[in-house]
């Protein structure tokens, strides 16, 4: 078969450019594993906002965008690993939130990547901590954001008391969920702060007309009376005690005293019970939901019926 | 607009479209479209305001380089052809030839944003199942951005009345680097005393303002558009391009086309 000078091009160039194509993409291939690591490692170099915010000439909506995807697949890629090493985390985070500070996903998904230990998260509570604080500056009319903030103090320091006041402040802006104000009253129960527990319990009873989160309040409102006799009452017994050297006998030895008047009875009617060594209990612990004290001893707190617990653990 | 303007507006659209400059909505839509599809795929929870930041940056980014790379050659290509002189022996002034040409680009401009917008609105709807009261917003960014266009398409206009192409191009592209950043430029003549601060000051107001026409990451947002900033970007555009475009007039009618 005679094949024309242009057609005998055509086919060199067709081979030549197949060939080249596949050539460039296997080098390719082979200098991404030679440089393994290197392209995220850029991000590095590229970690202030503010020559990224010049260099995107005013597009830094995109720009943040692009730099949130590239968090994700880092974060993706370091746990499908089950890598410990996250350090571009927090930067790459940081420079999102920059450019866009009101790009709430970052912020929201961003503390639950950041502060879990390793190999759930990047184990970085404390760079957590300033990237909802950041995310609350910038934007202050969010209660999402006080949520995630009082989850983290919840969650990952354990800090009952700052949950609260994360949670109190977040259910006290004009737009907010209705939850707030319930898990804001029960951390403060978690930290002892029974007054103030009892103030956001008593508001979200009064604020709300639906039924389910009413019978919620009241189920916990009941559960702080508990925490608080207990404790009041284990205190009295320790004072008993102290002045006559050894444990009461019943509760009716603390009457006598003249330490308590009357027989102290939990929300459902049922005088608590003296155990040894001073300890309160609640005579049908699973009566009595959300309780943290006097329970005996590894009994855990009883949960109420799906019905009447709306979703309202964080 | 007088008929004989009407023409040469006419005619550098119908060039533009013949030069195949439409085709770029192709790369829009597989851009957009792309990006909806997949950003689901590799990001968390900010669906929309990819579509829209990205949508916007591209239909503004496109624009720009579409406006400078024919605004440049208006002229000159008429000039090269020996297609001015056919126009100009005939009843047209130059400023009306000048006008026209504005025209023709910002028309051409116009009707590919047109396209991109319902591309960017097909992509919305797709990531967000339907449309929102904030969405509305989005029109007022298109808006600005063919503000935007208005000023580019000027300034392209006026390099090319005295320049080569490839210094108008390089003039024109300066321009809006530094109008983009002319936020920044006002905060260091502000902050700076003196001749220096007088002159920073001068410049601050003398190169094109692009970032307030820059409203893409409010938008994306849902913010509202104040009324007056529209108004007022709307005034800022059509002045700045009339200076523009009166100094390309007046640099063109004295130019030596021999």
């Amino acid at each position: 078969m005679n094949m024309t000078a242009t057609g005998r091009v055509n086919l060199v160039a067709m081979a030549v450019l197949l060939f080249s194509m596949a050539g460039g993409m296997a080098t390719l291939h082979a200098i991404d594993q030679l440089r393994r690591g290197s392209v995220a490692q850029e991000a590095l170099y590229l970690r202030s906002s503010k020559v990224l915010r010049r260099l995107s000439l005013g597009y830094t909506g995109l720009l943040a965008d692009i730099y949130w995807t590239r968090a994700v697949q880092y974060f993706g890629e370091q746990h499908h690993k089950g890598s410990g090493d996250f350090r571009l985390l927090a930067p790459l985070l940081e420079v999102t939130t920059e450019l866009d500070p009101r790009l709430l996903p970052a912020y929201q998904f961003g503390a639950n990547f950041l502060a879990p230990k390793p190999p759930n998260g990047a184990g970085l509570p404390g760079s957590a901590l300033a990237l909802m604080k950041y995310g609350i500056e910038h934007n202050p009319g969010q209660w999402r954001l006080y949520y995630n903030l009082g989850f983290l103090y919840y969650t990952e320091l354990k800090d009952y008391a700052k949950a609260a006041d994360a949670f109190a402040q977040g259910a006290e802006l004009p737009v907010t969920n209705e939850f707030m104000p319930i898990l804001a009253a029960r951390m403060a129960q978690h930290a002892g702060e029974f007054d103030t527990a009892r103030m956001l319990w008593f508001t979200t009873y009064q604020s709300t007309k639906d039924a389910l989160v009413q019978e919620n309040a009241v189920q916990h409102l009941r559960a702080l009376q508990v925490d608080e006799d207990v404790t009041r009452l284990e205190q009295v017994v320790e004072k008993y005690r102290e002045k006559t050297g050894r444990w009461p006998l019943s509760i009716g030895d603390l009457e006598r005293e003249g330490f308590i008047h009357g027989t102290p009875a939990d929300p459902n009617g049922r005088p608590y019970k003296l155990m040894p060594e001073g300890r309160i209990e609640v005579q049908d612990p699973k009566s009595l939901y959300f309780i943290t004290k006097g329970l005996p001893p590894g009994a855990e707190s009883p949960e109420p019926p799906r019905e009447t617990e709306p979703n309202s653990k964080p | 607009m007088n008929s004989r303007i009407g023409y040469i507006a006419f005619n550098t659209f119908r060039e533009a479209v013949r030069d195949r400059v439409l085709y770029n909505l192709v790369a829009f839509a597989l851009l957009l479209s792309g990006a909806a599809i997949l950003v689901g795929e590799i990001s968390i929870d900010v669906e929309r305001l990819v579509v829209v930041n990205l949508g916007l940056t591209a239909v503004s980014l496109f624009g720009v380089v579409i406006a400078i790379f024919i605004g440049i050659g208006l002229v000159s290509k008429e000039i090269d052809k020996r297609t001015l002189y056919t126009v100009l022996s005939r009843p047209v002034r130059r400023w009306e030839f000048v006008v026209g040409k504005f025209f023709g680009l910002t028309g051409t401009l116009v009707v590919n944003t047109f396209f991109m917008a319902v591309g960017v609105f097909l992509a919305l709807l797709y990531v967000a199942h339907k449309f929102e009261k904030m969405d509305g917003w989005v029109l007022v960014a298109l808006y600005f951005i063919v503000l935007q266009f208005l000023i580019v398409c000027a300034l392209a206009l006026f390099f090319s009345s005295f320049s080569t192409p490839l210094m108008s191009a390089v003039f024109t592209f300066a321009l809006f680097v530094i109008g983009s950043l002319a936020e920044d430029l006002r905060g260091f003549a502000k902050i700076t005393q003196g001749v220096a601060g007088g002159l920073a000051t001068a410049i601050a107001y003398l190169v094109p303002n692009f970032s307030a026409l820059n409203v893409i990451s409010q938008v994306a947002h849902g913010d509202a558009i104040p009324g007056r900033l529209i108004l007022y970007n709307s005034i800022y555009a059509l002045l700045y391009s009339a200076m523009a475009i009166s100094g390309a007039v007046l640099i063109f009618q004295r130019r030596n086309l021999k």
